[in-house]
């Protein structure tokens, strides 16, 4: 067991159980929380996989943006300062079964493929990623056309979210 | 050194953590939460498979970018329905918004 | 000598690996002792900097300051600490335990975060990451998450109403400070902080003194502190998100307040004063150390200089300013940087014409910008010199309807004869 090996299983494991929480437990709030320690666990597991730039974008946007726009939606939204009654609805043991029926899926799906169980490609020596990145996302036979489309995504939703919030008192 | 199945059963467990989610929670933000999950779990899958099979080829981390970007306009907008119907209906249960049931 | 850090750390590593450790093993135990290093000089500097605060601002306001305690007053600080510390530790009813212990825990982490990656000389740096200025950006978002959780889980409306504030403040102050941090990335073309100060021939204030001057207004606004600190403002949420927080809880929240204004100072000078650059450097790495820390005290000594000098700034002004002043102030430079840094350089200009046409440039920006507020404030101020209708009372009528005599008749009273 190599420290990397050491390493992916406890941010994996904290990751999952953060998760686990998430979608059990009963407080609005606390849930928000669980939701941002396995966010974070998420950017480790970028950071693993030689992605810095997408490690650090990752706190960012979700922890630093989404994240809190959610407590905010959440306190905007309580009904009362009380506890809110089960968490789950009544169809939680079918969304178990289809939860477990998934992963079995996708985990023998993949297993039949060769490319499984195989070691990472060596990196292709002298370029760096960040500026590939940079570069591929500007230049013309790139990815320009999907970023400056998800720029006027990002514009219509923002515009979309004022209107559909107004208080129109 | 990771293997690569290790990252898959990572995202698919999560994956299907979210799946779980959005299908049994009450609130709707907690469903939003759900799908945040999911989103995430995908966004690993995609890096993994870039990292492992073509790390010459940058096309893995910019789908993963464009994924941020959509991800954050859907909860700006997907917040702001719950925050208007919550005005309405001073709920946001999903059992309880549902005025189109016949 | 010359560069005792490096030196000390080889010497333990090849202590351990002396010992039989694994060589990984030993660099694992060698960060961790960087860490644990780093963390403790920041804490012990921020006990002076309590001293260095109350010291400044009773010069400022023309008195002594602490003076009683320890040759100067050097001593106050630890009277200080031991004071929160003996206090009582206090949860209030209804408050969600766990949560209200860790914010305070969060709102001190994430500035010690901060000091990992900041390069204190040419060869010690924490974490040479080559995302450095998006990490400080993802850290400040990471604040930003204490501040909610503190003000969530006092169970207290004035510190939830505080948080919300703050948590506004804030993320609206990222907006320009990531665009004024995009100029000292792109003109050294690196968002690695010790390439940044490495590529500073030229002090990046002087080629970019516009895009510096809103970092500094950014970052005071995401300290909170005066003239934003509306969150805080004792007159009118009592003590905004940390109102129920007393003792050392307290003096957390103080201390990361205080060492977080002088990381921003640190900022400050290594994006834009040159870091650790100085004479001798290159032959005596520590002396980097030495002209960081000066020029980090300095810039702390102007965020205390604007703290107490300017009025406080209102909510609803300060949102206003940041969307409709700075956004679009910060967005216009970067647009003028980056045209003129493509042409100078294709252009081949020497450094000395690149400096003069950039420092121009701002200049020239900066003077629009003037004469635009001038404007704008003189149509401000013909909006306001206009004769408001003032509400005018009705004439009063009597009850048989004709008007009342102005002034009611006194008959004097005659005293009994």
């Amino acid at each position: 067991m190599t420290p990397v090996q050491l390493v992916f299983i406890l941010v994996a494991a904290t990751t999952l159980g953060a998760a686990l929480m998430v979608v059990i437990t009963r407080n609005l709030i606390h849930a928000a929380l669980w939701l941002v320690l396995s966010l974070f666990g998420i950017a480790v597991m970028y950071v693993l996989l030689s992605a810095p730039f997408l490690a650090v974008a990752q706190v960012v946007i979700y922890i630093g943006a989404i994240a809190i726009l959610m407590i905010f939606a959440i306190m905007l939204t309580r009904r009362s300062t009380s506890e809110e009654g089960p968490a789950l609805n009544a169809n939680w043991g079918w969304g178990a079964l289809l939860g477990v029926v998934t992963l079995g899926g996708l985990v023998w799906v993949l297993s039949s493929w060769p490319g499984f169980f195989a070691a990472p490609a060596p990196f292709p020596e002298g370029t760096d990623p960040l500026l590939t990145l940079g570069q591929a996302l500007v230049s013309p036979n790139g990815y320009v056309l999907p970023f400056e489309l998800a720029s006027v995504l990002l514009l219509a939703a923002l515009i979309g979210a004022i209107v559909v919030a107004w208080d129109r008192r | 050194m990771i293997p690569l199945s290790w990252f898959l059963i990572f995202s698919a467990a999560l994956f299907s953590i979210g799946l779980f989610g959005v299908l049994s929670r009450k609130n709707a933000v907690a469903i939003l939460m759900g799908i945040e999950l999911m989103l995430n779990s995908i966004n690993i899958n995609l890096v993994a498979f870039w990292r492992y099979q073509t790390p010459a080829q940058i096309a893995g981390q910019v789908f993963a970018v464009i994924v941020f970007a959509v991800a954050a306009a859907e909860v700006a907008v997907g917040l702001a329905i719950f925050i208007s119907v919550y005005r309405r209906r001073r709920t946001v249960s999903a059992d309880e918004i549902d005025l189109l049931k016949w | 000598m010359a560069d005792p850090i490096n030196a000390i750390a080889e010497w333990l590593q090849n202590l351990l690996t002396g010992w039989g450790m694994a060589p990984g093993l030993a660099l694992v135990i060698r960060f961790a002792l960087g860490v644990i290093v780093i963390a403790t000089v920041m804490l012990v500097l921020d006990i002076f900097l309590v001293w260095l605060e109350r010291k400044v601002v009773a010069r400022f306001q023309v008195r002594l300051g602490p003076n009683r305690l320890g040759r100067y007053g050097l001593l106050q600080p630890f009277a200080d600490v031991l004071k929160l510390l003996i206090k009582e530790d206090t949860t209030p009813l209804g408050a969600d335990k766990f949560l209200y212990n860790l914010a305070p825990i969060i709102a001190l982490a994430t500035v010690l975060l901060l000091w990992g990656v900041i390069p204190y000389a040419p060869t010690i740096v924490g974490a040479d990451i080559n995302v450095g200025v998006l990490y400080i950006v993802a850290v400040g978002a990471i604040g930003t998450l204490g501040i909610i959780i503190a003000g969530w889980s006092s169970n207290n409306k004035y510190a939830l109403l505080g948080a919300f504030r703050a948590v506004a403040l804030m993320i609206s102050y990222e907006v320009p400070m990531v665009l004024a941090l995009l100029i000292p990335v792109m003109l050294a073309d690196t968002m690695g902080i010790n390439a940044i100060v490495a590529s500073q021939n030229v002090w990046f204030i002087f080629v970019a003194p516009v895009a510096a001057l809103i970092f500094l207004i950014s970052a005071i606004a995401e300290l909170g502190r005066a003239p934003f600190d509306m969150t805080e403002a004792e007159s009118e949420l009592v003590a905004g998100y940390v109102t129920e927080y007393s003792g050392m809880k307290f003096g957390l929240f103080y201390a990361g307040e205080l060492l977080h204004a002088l990381t921003m100072g640190a900022l400050f000078a290594t994006l834009f004063l040159g870091g650790w650059r100085g004479p001798f450097v290159e032959q005596i790495p520590i002396l980097g150390a030495v002209y960081l820390l000066v020029k980090a005290l300095f810039m702390y000594w102007v965020i205390m200089w604007v703290r107490y000098t300017l009025p406080r700034v209102r909510i609803d002004h300060m949102l206003s300013l940041n969307w409709k002043f700075f956004t679009p102030l910060a967005l216009v430079v970067l647009i003028v940087t980056a045209l003129l840094d493509r042409i100078l350089e294709g252009a081949g200009a020497s450094t000395l014409v690149y400096t003069l046409v950039m420092l121009g440039a701002n200049l020239l920006v900066g003077w629009i910008t003037l004469t635009l507020l001038r404007s704008y404030a003189r149509r401000e101020r013909v909006k306001v010199a206009e004769p408001r209708p003032v509400a005018v009372p009705p004439e009063p009528t009597g009850p048989a309807g004709g008007p009342v005599s102005a002034a009611p008749s006194v008959t004097p009273s005659t005293p009994n004869n």
